[in-house]
């Protein structure tokens, strides 16, 4: 049976406090902070964060097909899974697709990923990110939060089995963008709440809990994630669900992550589960779904290496103006520096594997490592002795550094650091996520996966430096 | 590697240089007719006795550049470009062409017009490329040098940042005695300590000006030079280095030197038959990018033994009057940087200089000078060097 054999999660290292929405806009504040994707990410890059820390949890057989959820595609045409699936390294014989449109995208492609498994794919991937935009004073820009979540489906060595799953399609009008649009428009929220989302959620769930033939006393934990958080009140009250049972929708801490939501609600759960407990899934949009998960023995020693509650607390904050800024709400004085060229299409094929997947090359001759990958070995000289060789999850330190105040960027300033990875290669690479008051020769840093700059449309990835995040709480 | 160098076979028999700065009023075409036109006047030649051109700048192509604007009759140009080095390649190229017998008289000429362009600092385009090459300026990316140098030597940040400044307030102090200098005042070391950040630790202080200049020499047989006048300059050295880029890729790399720099310096002194650079040189042009650079030739060029540079800018060693004037003339600093001209700028400074020309900042009795030019980075750039006299032997 389909399940979950590997998961992992992400979150932004940036915290805006609504309460500094409030004072700027004067409007009322919803309490607490949400996560804020930084000016150099998108959902694609935290796709790939969550991605990579599931496929570390998942040695073994290679992923045979890839969704990637959001509501916030960078690109509208083009593939954003072949950008995850590049830079995660998975393997180039592989299914791909895009699943967006609705919040409740992230849970339809899980089960999308778990209908390739049931169809004979040793393992599926599903990553599901989101960096929603609403516009200044809607309730939306204070409860909205950026993240992700990935989950890497198999039907052997599962964590949590699939035991079944329910959906419910209904075309009604609550949250709707056009294209070219970048703010959302939404219908009254009483219409959505008490038409759609208490009644879909309520029958969906109902409907899978009859094909379990479960009662609402066997849920050890359920995960419920609508775009109007008072529906999951009403589905609790309409089903006689434990409210103490159900799994914290880290509105105070992260805000709500779109498509992403229910999966990353789902990540943080799991490392509380125990073997033999159920968990129920479910997601809104426009109709909703729900899955009900058994956990496994197997789960009792899997630990994703970051997990949602270290990453909580791994945060530095942004102010309300930088982050208008960095989603160019606001628009600013242009740099007197030139706009940056785009990324050419023919040299980033070339180096698909070092763009994307940050593999450089070992001279086999003398075993010296290198990036970016070389052909004549930089310490033997040899000529066409190379191997690819991985950099992306490999630690590194700082040697010397340089704080660059001309260069253009959305967070100034822009921090270059020389970096001395751990077991050989040194880089010359832009860090970020960081407070430049602690930057110092010595500190340990590791490699994300961000998109540097868009120019003519083009997105530009490709890997910077962060400080250590925190791994587990 | 041989490098058998072309000592006393070469000499400069004239030499032009417009003033570096701002030049509002001027195009590419009127600065490189500036410079040629004086270089002409100072060898007393007249343009149809110039056999063959290399023309040295980052910004403009081919020898289209220079024959258009001064009409030259059919003759051969060259333009050249290596990075901040353009300009002394350019030389070097027709000091060998002149060498080799397969002309009588060559020029080379550097130009560079930075000011039109709008932006801040240099820009430099690149090749259609996969968007991986990073995003360092220059002065960010010779900042490296600082932090490295000022923990492997003990000098804490404070300390390091008076070394670097005394070196601004030195080469700004030389270039207010020099009336072609983009910047002619004295600055106080208090406001180049203060002025605003570039590049931690570097302020707007520590870097090179940008500017507009040309600068133009005329190259002929050493044999041949007493016929134009009786008072040349011979070349004794030129050393060309281009790093395999080892810095950013090997942990072994420090950012306290440019192996570069010590590979060209060595290549020239041996040309030159120089033993103690810092007693035979009677004074120097080095590439004053950004003041750490400074610091750091001192030692690559053997000027100063590892890690004691900072003490010899602190006792003045480097100054106007000290025991080796480094950048008399202002420097990158204060003289300004159009990139293509710097290098042949350097020349003039050696060409004034050895010829008591040099006016309130004349140098007492100088026998051998020194230029020296870089271009890239730390970890990977390009060097030039070049030793010169008065006299022959």
């Amino acid at each position: 049976m389909a399940g979950i054999v590997s998961y992992g999660s992400y979150i932004p290292y940036r915290r805006l406090k609504r309460s500094a929405i409030a004072q700027v806009l004067g409007v009322a504040a919803v309490k607490g902070e949400r996560a804020v994707a930084s000016f150099d990410e998108d959902s694609v890059s935290m796709a790939v964060e969550a991605l990579r820390d599931a496929l570390r949890g998942a040695p073994g057989p290679s992923v045979q097909a890839l969704v990637f959820a959001t509501t916030t595609p960078p690109y509208a045409e083009k593939l954003n899974a072949a950008i995850v699936g590049a830079a995660a390294q998975l393997p180039a014989e592989i299914r791909a697709a895009d699943s967006t449109g609705s919040s409740r995208a992230g849970i339809s492609a899980l089960l999308a990923a778990a209908d390739a498994v049931t169809a004979g794919a040793e393992r599926a991937a599903v990553a599901m990110a989101d960096c929603r935009l609403a516009a200044p004073e809607a309730r939306a820009e204070q409860t909205n939060g950026d993240g992700a979540a990935a989950f890497i489906l198999g039907a052997r060595d599962v964590i949590a089995e699939i035991e079944a799953s329910a959906s419910v399609t209904r075309e009604f009008l609550d949250t709707w963008r056009g294209p070219g649009e970048r703010f959302p428009h939404t219908w009254e929220e009483r219409f959505a709440l008490t038409q759609a989302y208490t009644p879909m959620l309520t029958g969906v769930i109902r409907n899978l809990m009859a094909k379990a033939k479960i009662a609402a006393s066997d849920l050890a934990r359920i995960v419920i994630d609508a775009p109007n958080p008072r529906a999951v009140d009403e589905v609790v009250r309409a089903l006689k669900l434990d409210p103490a049972r159900l799994a914290d929708p880290l509105a105070a801490t992260v805000g709500q992550t779109g498509a992403a939501h229910a999966g990353v609600m789902l990540t943080a759960a799991l490392p509380a589960a125990k073997p033999g407990d159920r968990i129920l899934v479910a997601g809104a949009g426009e109709g909703a779904d729900a899955l009900l998960l058994r956990v496994t023995p197997a789960a009792a020693h899997f630990r994703p290496r970051h997990s949602v509650g270290g990453m909580i607390e791994s945060k530095g904050e942004v102010s309300y103006a930088n982050y208008l800024k960095w989603r160019e709400i606001l628009p600013t004085e242009p740099p007197r520096r030139p706009d940056p060229d785009r990324p050419a299409a023919p040299p980033m094929l070339r180096s698909e594997r070092w763009k994307f997947g940050l593999v450089g090359s070992r001279c086999v001759a003398c075993g010296t490592p290198q990036l970016p990958p070389q052909r004549v070995c930089v310490k033997c000289r040899t000529r066409d002795q190379m191997e690819p060789y991985p950099f992306a999850d490999r630690s590194a330190r700082i040697a010397t550094f340089a704080f660059d105040r001309l260069a253009y960027s959305l967070n100034p300033p822009t921090i270059n650091v020389v970096i001395d990875f751990q077991g050989g290669g040194r880089f010359l690479c832009e860090m970020t996520d960081c407070e430049p008051e602690r930057i110092a020769i010595g500190e340990e840093v590791e490699m994300t996966f961000r998109r540097l700059f868009t120019a003519d449309g083009v997105h530009n990835y490709f890997w910077k430096a962060r400080p250590r995040r925190q791994e587990r709480p | 590697m041989a490098s058998n160098g072309i000592k006393d076979r070469v000499a400069i028999i004239g030499m032009g240089c417009t003033r570096f700065g701002e030049h509002w009023d001027k195009s590419v075409d009127d600065l490189l007719i500036d410079a040629a036109y004086e270089a002409y006047e100072s060898a007393g030649i007249a343009p149809e006795d110039v056999d063959a051109y290399w023309l040295g700048t980052m910004g403009s192509f081919s020898g289209l550049t220079l024959s258009t604007p001064l009409k030259i009759p059919y003759r051969p140009v060259t333009r050249v470009e290596n990075f901040c080095a353009t300009g002394s390649e350019s030389l070097r190229q027709a000091c060998y062409a002149v060498a080799s017998g397969a002309y009588d008289v060559a020029m080379a000429i550097g130009v560079e017009k930075l000011k039109d362009s709008g932006y801040s600092g240099l820009v430099v385009g690149q090749a259609p490329n996969d968007g991986t090459l990073g995003n360092i300026t220059p002065p960010a990316s010779f900042s490296l040098l600082a932090p490295a140098y000022f923990k492997k030597y003990g000098l804490d940040p404070e300390k390091g940042k008076d070394v670097i400044s005394r070196i601004a307030w030195k080469n700004h102090r030389n270039g207010a005695r020099n009336p072609k200098a983009q910047f002619q005042k004295e600055v106080p070391l208090e406001s180049i300590k203060n002025s605003p950040k570039v590049a931690d630790p570097l302020g707007i202080m520590d870097c090179s000006g940008v500017s507009d200049g040309s600068a133009a020499a005329i190259v002929v047989r050493a044999e041949d030079a007493l016929k134009y006048r009786k008072d040349p300059i011979y070349i004794k050295a030129l050393s060309f280095i281009a790093g395999p880029g080892e810095g950013p890729m090997s942990p072994e790399y420090d950012f306290t030197t440019f192996p570069e720099v010590v590979a060209s310096a060595k290549d020239a002194y041996a040309q030159a038959g120089i033993k103690n650079p810092r007693q035979e040189i009677s004074m120097a042009e080095v590439h004053d990018c950004f003041t750490p650079t400074e610091l750091v030739l001192y030692e690559d060029m053997g000027f100063s033994p590892r890690g004691t540079a900072w003490r010899d800018v602190m006792d003045g060693f480097f100054d106007l009057e000290g025991k080796l004037p480094v950048n008399p003339d202002g420097g990158l600093k204060s003289f300004g940087h159009p990139i293509g001209a710097s290098g042949l700028r350097m020349m003039y400074e050696m060409w004034l200089q050895l010829r008591g020309e040099a006016g309130p900042r004349q140098i007492d009795n100088p026998k051998l000078g020194m230029t020296h030019n870089l271009g890239g980075a730390p970890g990977r750039c390009v060097s030039f060097v070049s030793v010169v006299g008065r006299s022959l032997g």
